[in-house]
């Protein structure tokens, strides 16, 4: 899961990493609570799990009551690449002589932990030339590594003690956390020499969840996400119309890049698992009856030994039990599939032989 | 290097050549049970099961369980697994394979915990062993030997290579190469976590100097920058057979978990333009449909005869 910046501070202070004052809020009335008990000024924070917050006004400064009453309901109602905020953060501003980067990530095909470290901090790191990177298998950063990292950064006295320290600490947290990334960008060298942490970014292995109760009530799922996490499905819902269902994630993205080349809008991604049964596919259409904005679902199913007229059953079942009332378009392959098709025949489900034809079915069917 | 023919096949002068035994990890589960019925089905030699508790039982009234692998492997010598166990006992499912002697371990779990996967391949490393997996749907010789989850059906002997981070899409697109006349040689299920036991790299380094291999194919999907360094890879070995690429979730959102726990775009790593941009690089076609890839890999052939 990937944990919103308020977030990652709290977890960074169980580990004493050093942050500046700060405190979130949901609602204007504890936004005037924390601005007296923190101070003014202060900057107003953006809550959303997206980066790029500062280009698209998310990041305000604030210098007194009247300013807070202005610009907190304006960044709350503010959406960054689509996310909506989730909470504000309110935070002490910072005497700053130099940002920093560092971080500490799962690098997926060397298949080991990575330090990336730059004297260039506040920008995306992809931007940045002067990269220091260095791996150390599962996260374990000795003091030997700390230091050198230090030394190439041209770090000294009390700056450098600061950031062995922060860095030390990071690299407890990836382990401890089972992380996939921490990330402090920037990581500031204040005028006083020592070490801040102004942002924070941490993103965990949620397939470590069961080892991690610590973290559970920073999962953010909808109610539909965690009944389909229940079923032993995966769902992602999006903001278009046709809901896609398949069996296999990769079989799923598929279907879901194909209707995108074909003009038509997915409202989720819906993967029931390798297998499909009639129990998998109706609590699929269980879930998608839930999500209002759908107009029409796109099936794709492939299996080997799946027998297309079980799929087809759930089908019936559910307008049969007015689960759902609307169109759906399905390629289903698989045995018996003629039988399948005249089972289905008068219903509002529509077998197709390929997954191009049902999904041109889909795009015109729901324009109608 | 993984000699994988060698361990899936044998040589001529062995005893059990083209007839590898196989030990099911969790052979008494109902997952476990239905695959390897279908394994020994399909004519995988299935030697040997292990559960825990259930030592002296007969599955299927021919293969004996065990209650540990090292007196399956003591009894069998067989030098490979698969691993049918739920995801948290993966871990020391691994070690008990691994420690026991096992050289092949097929980690069919979805859901393990990359630090458990990351620290079973140490050991691997350690022990000269090679993991496929987890999440993977296996591995298979074409009508010689299937270890794994796949159905039967797609795939047919033949000479075109396949490696595929998704199972379904490996099974639709072998299909759509059969039915095209390509059979395959090997296929190989990477798995759809961010760490794999056996990345496309090291598959490819698997099957590049198969004697008679006709084409490669490439399932990919976003998440990682395994699909980049696999085309970096072909560039710098001057590998010439025709390759056909095929990447899914063009059209997921950024930083959205896709089903698959490394289906994940992180700001641009990941990404499915960079992995197209790659191929494109390697003169590797990319298909935008599943169909197409018997299509482009039918234009290559030409070409290149």
């Amino acid at each position: 899961m990937q944990l919103l910046e308020f977030q990652a501070k709290e977890i960074f202070r169980q580990y004493g990493i050093n942050l500046l004052p700060s405190k979130s809020s949901t609602n204007i009335e504890d936004g005037r609570k924390h601005a007296q008990e923190l101070g003014f000024p202060f900057v107003i924070k953006i809550q959303v799990p997206v980066g790029g917050r500062g280009k698209a006004g998310g990041i305000q400064k604030c210098q007194n009551m009247d300013e807070l009453d202005l610009k907190y309901p304006q960044v709350m109602d503010l959406k960054i690449k689509g996310e909506k905020a989730r909470a504000i953060l309110l935070e002490k501003m910072a005497d700053i002589k130099q940002e920093l980067y560092l971080s500490l990530f799962l690098n997926r095909s060397k298949r080991c932990y990575t330090i990336i470290a730059s004297n260039e901090g506040g920008v995306e790191i992809e931007s940045v030339k002067s990269q220091i990177i260095k791996e150390v298998g599962l996260g374990e950063v000795s003091d030997e590594i700390a230091n050198e990292v230090a030394k190439e950064m041209g770090l000294q006295g009390k700056t450098a003690d600061g950031f062995i320290d922060t860095l030390k600490k990071l690299s407890k947290i990836t382990i401890e956390k089972e992380a996939e990334l921490v990330e402090i960008n920037p990581l500031a060298i204040m005028q006083d020499d020592s070490i801040m942490a102004l942002d924070g970014k941490f993103v965990t292995d949620d397939n470590s969840n069961f080892r991690h109760p610590e973290l559970e009530k920073y999962q953010e799922k909808t109610a539909i996400e965690e009944r389909a996490e229940k079923s032993g499905f995966s769902l992602v819902e999006l903001d278009g119309d046709i809901a896609v269902v398949g069996n296999g994630a990769g079989l799923v993205m598929s279907t879901l890049d194909m209707l995108s080349d074909n003009g038509g809008k997915p409202a989720c991604f819906l993967d029931v698992g390798g297998g499909a049964t009639t129990e998998s596919v109706y609590e699929a259409l269980t879930l998608i009856s839930k999500l209002d904005r759908v107009k029409g679902i796109l099936v794709n199913l492939y299996g080997g030994i799946v027998k297309t007229t079980v799929v087809a059953e759930a089908f019936l079942k559910a307008y049969e039990d007015n689960l759902i009332d609307l169109p759906v378009f399905s390629r289903l392959k698989g045995t018996e599939s003629e039988k399948a098709k005249e089972m289905l025949q008068g219903s509002r489900t529509k077998i197709f032989d390929t997954v191009e034809e049902a999904i041109n079915a889909a795009v015109m069917g729901v324009k109608k | 290097m993984t000699d994988i023919f060698g361990l899936l096949k044998g040589k001529p002068e062995d005893s059990d050549y083209m007839k590898k035994g196989v030990i099911v990890q969790g052979i008494t589960g109902a997952y476990g049970s239905l695959h390897a019925k279908n394994m020994i089905t399909y004519g995988t030699n299935v030697v040997a099961g292990v559960t825990p508790g259930k030592g002296g039982q007969k599955f299927e009234d021919k293969v004996p369980v065990f209650n540990t692998m090292q007196e399956a492997v003591d009894a069998t010598n067989a030098k490979i697994s698969i691993v049918f166990v739920p995801a948290k006992f993966f871990l020391q499912a691994a070690k008990d394979a691994l420690n026991a002697g096992i050289k092949l371990l097929v980690a069919i779990p979805e859901h393990v915990p990359i630090r458990d996967t990351m620290e079973a391949l140490a050991l691997a490393n350690e022990k000269g062993a090679t993991i496929i997996g987890p999440n993977t749907p296996g591995i298979m010789i074409p009508e010689l030997i299937k270890i794994g989850i796949m159905p039967a059906m797609p795939f047919k002997a033949g000479k075109i290579a396949v490696l595929s981070k998704s199972g379904t899409l490996l099974y639709e697109i072998s299909d759509a190469l059969t039915k095209r006349g390509y059979g395959q040689s090997i296929t190989i299920g990477i798995g759809g976590d961010p760490v794999n036991g056996t990345r496309l790299i090291d598959a490819f380094d698997m099957v590049k100097d198969i004697p008679d291999l006709e084409g490669l194919v490439v399932v990919g999907e976003i998440g990682g920058d395994s699909e980049e360094m696999l085309a970096q890879r072909i560039i710098d070995s001057g590998f010439n057979k025709p390759t056909v690429a095929y990447i899914a979730g063009r059209a997921a959102p950024k930083e959205k978990r896709m089903g698959h726990a490394g289906a994940i775009v992180m700001g641009n790593y990941g990404s499915a333009e960079s992995k197209v941009s790659m191929f494109n690089k390697a003169n590797i076609p990319v298909a935008k449909r599943p169909a197409d890839v018997p299509v482009l890999l039918a234009g290559k052939m030409g070409k290149s005869d």
